[in-house]
């Protein structure tokens, strides 16, 4: 492929990089979505509070949601053998985060279109179970990753898997569970308290506070965990950065504390952790006056911080394999060819401008504070 | 080796969650473009009834949207999922269209969808209707990547097989974008999702004509979808007969079978109307001449294939494909075997062929005679399913054109409402176009059975690693899901057109909607899904 401009190597590392981008781009996009749907029965008591609640989002959160979709076609386009891999794998716990991204769409369009209390309560319980449940098992997700999985590529890389359902809940993942968990909702409350008044916005720096404070402990505890509880994963062969993506040909050995090699080599990675902490606590201050943008950006800062430190610890890892190491997912074994990584940096540095800009149109003319008054204007509101 | 139950599961299980999805994506491609229309003949004539007319689809347009992306949603997990191997094995080329749906169809449309809603009054009439066109635009952007990914499926051009990564990967994108099966398939769904869109808008305001509700809103929006409805018709009708030819160059075998043609017909082949098979095998049909060649193969000399015919030549590639197979094994003794490396790069395009072997035996090098003719035979697709969907398809096309030249005909001379028969049968035939998309999907698809991937990948090879149990549980899960959001979006639906367009006038000016029933215990606008009005034109304060 001569006519390609970009070497083998440094395009896997750019999609390493983009991968992770549109990760953290959908943790705090989407994030704060997430956040809100699992405040929804904490922070908003009556219908008024929740409608206020449901239609700060409604004009933007279809498209936080995109992030997402996208995430899952460029691991797809770009990663083939990890889509197929950890979807297949993790089979029961996608099953369970579809069950709760189906209910959101209807959740919010269904809502409003009948004034009976029951119907709305359902309807609440369901964007509930929407914001909770996917906050939680994406950090389930990321800690498995860390611990490995147990699946096994045959010569012709067919993959199998040999764990079940309840083997996902392991302590560790929960864990990392929680860790996602109350930092989405850091990113939702951070949101309301700006954007609300009143008994919402007060509730919201309230328990965004509480959330924060413990993600800031949970993500310490977490790191603890890594560096002496669990084992991480090393090549021990010579590493070749730019063959066919074939993951069967190198060595793969588990180490404890291996998660941590990576910041002895690099120093500059250190900056990830630090942001994570330092982006949750000036969460954790800022809320409770009313936020501006600093405090929403610290928050943002502190998720797309939390995100990175386990791509970075994992790194070149994509998704080790507890049962045959050798089988691991890298990002030097694991991606597309050559050709298809170039296409799609292209399409994406195309697009991917465009869409933000858009996006930020939007939300400059959805801009302001959303109060019970300014919604019976419009009666599209949900 | 392959559990034939886990890959039937799988295949109901993607079959049903694929049609259900299609049931909410036709509505969205033809009434977001009618919005889109209507809401440019606001802004022209700056009379308020288009707005109204683009207020109230709108609304029906967003409960059905709302469906469209929770099933969407589990499209695109799912590939990973259930069909893993398929994944690994064509990831480098499918993935790459199903992407850039994401970054070009899905964000403008998911975008600019809550603008549309909520943008009422902070945008400029201008603003706004650029917005309706550009959620239009997303939703046709949509198709045209799933349809060139899909399309890919179908006649899979630009790409080779790597030994070295097992897998097939991109050689020349441009042939996949600019794949002839995508094309047509392209223009023809579109159009079949116009067709559905019209049908709706008709409907409807024929049922409102007929209860003597809304005139004004229903005849114009019937003067709409009559002329949309009529043109798309016709599209979708000679585009299907592009769909048609561009299946015969590359998926004789699908033709035939939508044929029921068992022997090769000297040219030009007849279309057989109807046909029913005898107890000694062969076939009763009526036929009328001539007609086959020419939608597939557009001449009058070219013979076109029969199933006997197309399967012998299955087992030369069956064959043919082995000694692929066999190279693949010695390389895996020597990786740089110059002859393996050799064989692979000239048989490679019957290595699927081969595959299809792995059925009986997982030693498919050792593969008997008896078990090649059966693999062979396997390449042929349920002929009878195939050959009555197709006519119902037909059928329903064919009846479309002719129900719209009347439908615009009568709405032009406005004379409509004086044929109430008419008027019923509009309500009657909704459902079709969805029949005939559904029916439409079962061609394309079952018909391109055995493969996942024609001639590349069969589709019990593509399949996860599951177990009866995981398949069982997703089954459950959504054919229950799914039921209960179907009953809850009819319920809506139906209140929401029982409802009818809102006078946004009153409720601007605080009077009660003179159509709404109010209900107890409520502070909260009556219904959700009427109306303001931004007639003073100045946006809301943002307070
Ligand atoms: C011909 C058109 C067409 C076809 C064949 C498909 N879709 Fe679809 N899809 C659309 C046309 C569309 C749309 C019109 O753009 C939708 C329907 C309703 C909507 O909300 O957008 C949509 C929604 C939609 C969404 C939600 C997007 C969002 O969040 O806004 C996803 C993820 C998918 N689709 C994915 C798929 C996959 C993986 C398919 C293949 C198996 C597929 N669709 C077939
Ligand atoms: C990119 C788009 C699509 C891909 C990759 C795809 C892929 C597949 C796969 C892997 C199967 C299972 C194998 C099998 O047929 O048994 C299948 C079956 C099927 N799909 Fe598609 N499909 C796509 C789009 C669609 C859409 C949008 C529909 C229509 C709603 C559809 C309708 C069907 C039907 C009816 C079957 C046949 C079920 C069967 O007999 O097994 N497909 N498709
Ligand atoms: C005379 C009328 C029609 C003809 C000749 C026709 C022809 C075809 C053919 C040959 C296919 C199969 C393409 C393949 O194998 O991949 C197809 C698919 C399809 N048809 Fe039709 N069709 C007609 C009418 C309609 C109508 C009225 C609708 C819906 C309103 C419709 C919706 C579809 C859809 C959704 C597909 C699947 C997508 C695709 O493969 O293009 N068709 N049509």
């Amino acid at each position: 492929m001569d006519f390609i401009p970009i070497d083998y190597e440094t395009l896997r590392l750019i999609w390493w990089a983009l991968l992770g981008t549109l990760l953290i781009g959908f943790a705090i996009m989407g994030g704060m979505d997430l956040g809100m749907g699992a405040l929804l029965p904490a922070v908003a008591r009556t219908d008024d509070e929740r409608r206020v609640m449901l239609n700060l989002q409604g004009p933007t959160w279809e498209g936080n949601q995109v992030w997402l979709v996208l995430g899952g076609g460029s691991i797809f386009a770009a990663f083939p053998p990890l889509y197929a891999v950890s979807f297949s794998g993790f089979y029961l716990a996608m099953i369970v985060i579809l069950f709760a991204l189906i209910l959101r769409p209807v959740g919010f369009k269904y809502r409003g279109k009948i004034t009976d209390p029951r119907w709305r309560s359902a309807w609440d319980w369901a964007l509930f179970i929407g914001g909770f449940v996917p906050s939680l098992i994406f950090g389930v997700a990321m800690g498995n990753a860390l611990l490995g999985a147990p699946f096994n590529l045959d010569t012709t890389l067919r993959p199998s898997y040999l764990g079940n359902f309840f083997g996902l809940l392991s302590p560790f993942a929960l864990l990392c569970g929680l860790v996602s968990l109350s930092m989405l909702i850091v990113m939702g409350a951070v949101i309301l308290a700006a954007r609300t008044e009143g008994a919402v916005a007060e509730r919201a720096a309230r328990y965004g506070q509480w959330a924060a404070v413990t993600a800031i402990a949970l993500f310490a505890l977490a790191g603890f965990w890594i560096a002496f509880g669990i084992e991480g994963y090393v090549i021990t062969s010579a590493i070749v950065t730019d063959l066919p993506s074939n993951p069967l040909s190198k060595e793969v050995m588990r180490e404890a504390g291996a998660w941590l090699n990576n910041y002895g080599q690099y120093p500059w990675m250190m900056i990830a952790p630090i942001l994570g902490f330092a982006g949750m606590a000036g969460a954790a201050i800022g809320i409770k006056a009313r936020p501006g943008a600093l405090t929403i950006i610290s928050a943002a800062l502190g998720v797309l911080g939390i995100v990175a430190t386990a791509g970075l610890s994992m790194f070149p890892f994509l998704l080790p394999s507890s049962h045959n190491p050798v089988a691991s997912l890298t990002v030097w074994d694991a991606t597309s060819s050559h050709l298809t990584l170039f296409i799609m940096l292209i399409a994406t540095a195309i697009f991917l401008p465009i869409i933000i800009a858009y996006t930020s149109w939007v939300y400059k003319v959805m801009s302001g504070p959303v109060t019970n008054s300014s919604l019976g204007k419009n009666p599209n509101a949900y | 080796m392959v559990d034939e139950l886990v890959v039937n599961l799988s295949r109901a299980q993607f079959a049903a969650t694929a049609l259900y999805h299609f049931l909410f994506v036709p509505l969205t491609l033809g009434l977001s473009f009618m919005m889109a229309i209507m809401e440019s003949t606001y802004v022209m004539t700056g009379r308020e009834i288009w707005r109204k007319m683009t207020l109230f689809w709108g609304t029906l347009f967003g409960i059905n949207f709302a469906m469209g992306v929770a099933t969407g949603i589990v499209m695109e997990f799912q590939f990973g999922m259930n069909w893993a191997y398929y994944s690994h094995y064509v990831g480098d080329v499918f993935g790459a269209p199903l992407a850039i749906e994401g970054l070009m169809a899905f964000f403008l449309e998911a975008t600019f969808i809550g603008l549309f809603f909520f943008g009422w009054d902070r945008l400029s009439k201008v603003g706004h209707l650029v917005v309706t066109w550009l959620v239009a635009l997303g939703a046709n952007f949509s198709a045209l990547w799933i349809l060139i990914a899909n399309g890919w499926m179908q006649y899979p051009v630009g790409a080779v097989f790597n030994p070295d990564t097992m897998r097939m990967e991109i050689t020349d994108f441009m042939a996949v974008i600019f794949n002839p099966v995508a094309q047509a398939k392209f223009v023809h769904t579109v159009s079949a999702g116009y067709v559905t869109g019209a049908v709706f808008v008709f409907g409807v305001s024929a049922l409102f004509l007929l209860k003597g509700k809304h005139i004004e809103l229903a005849k114009r929006s019937m003067v709409v979808a009559a002329s949309f409805g009529l043109a798309s018709a016709l599209s979708v009708v000679v585009l299907g007969d592009e769909s048609g030819y561009a299946a015969t160059e590359h998926q004789v075998m699908k033709i035939a079978a939508v044929e029921a043609m068992y022997h090769t017909e000297p040219a030009p082949a007849g279309l057989s109307l109807i046909a029913f098979p005898r107890a000694d095998g062969s076939v009763w049909e009526l036929k009328v001449p001539w007609v086959l060649g020419l939608i597939t193969t557009r001449s009058f000399d070219t013979e076109v294939p029969g199933i006997n015919e197309l399967v012998e030549h299955a087992e030369v590639r069956i064959a043919n494909g082995i000694n692929a197979y066999t190279a693949m094994a010695a390389l895996e003794e020597n990786r740089e075997d110059p002859v393996a490396r050799e064989t692979i790069a000239e048989t490679w395009p019957d290595l699927g062929y081969a595959l299809l072997l792995k059925r009986y035996r997982v030693d498919i090098e050792n593969a008997t005679p008896e078990e090649i003719a059966m693999a062979a035979a396997d390449t042929v697709p349920d002929v009878w399913p195939l050959f009555w969907t197709f006519r119902l398809m037909v059928g329903i096309g064919l009846f479309f054109i002719g129900f719209f030249v009347f439908a615009f005909w009568k709405a032009s001379t406005g004379t409509l409402d004086k044929h109430r028969w008419f008027l019923w049968g509009a309500v009657a035939v909704m459902p079709l176009p969805w029949m005939a998309a559904e029916a439409g999907w079962i061609i394309a698809e079952y018909g391109r059975q055995p493969w996942a991937i024609e001639g590349v990948l069969p589709t019990f090879y593509a399949a996860s690693s599951l177990t009866v149990t995981d398949l069982v549980l997703s089954l459950a899960f959504y054919i229950t899901v799914y039921t209960i959001l179907a009953v809850i979006m009819v319920i809506l639906m139906v209140k929401a057109i029982k409802a009818g367009p809102k006078d946004y006038v009153a409720l601007l000016n605080g009077e009660p909607d003179p159509m709404e029933t109010p209900e107890p215990k409520s502070d909260l606008p009556q219904s959700p899904d009427s109306y303001g009005d931004d007639k003073a034109g100045k946006p809301a304060p943002a307070e």
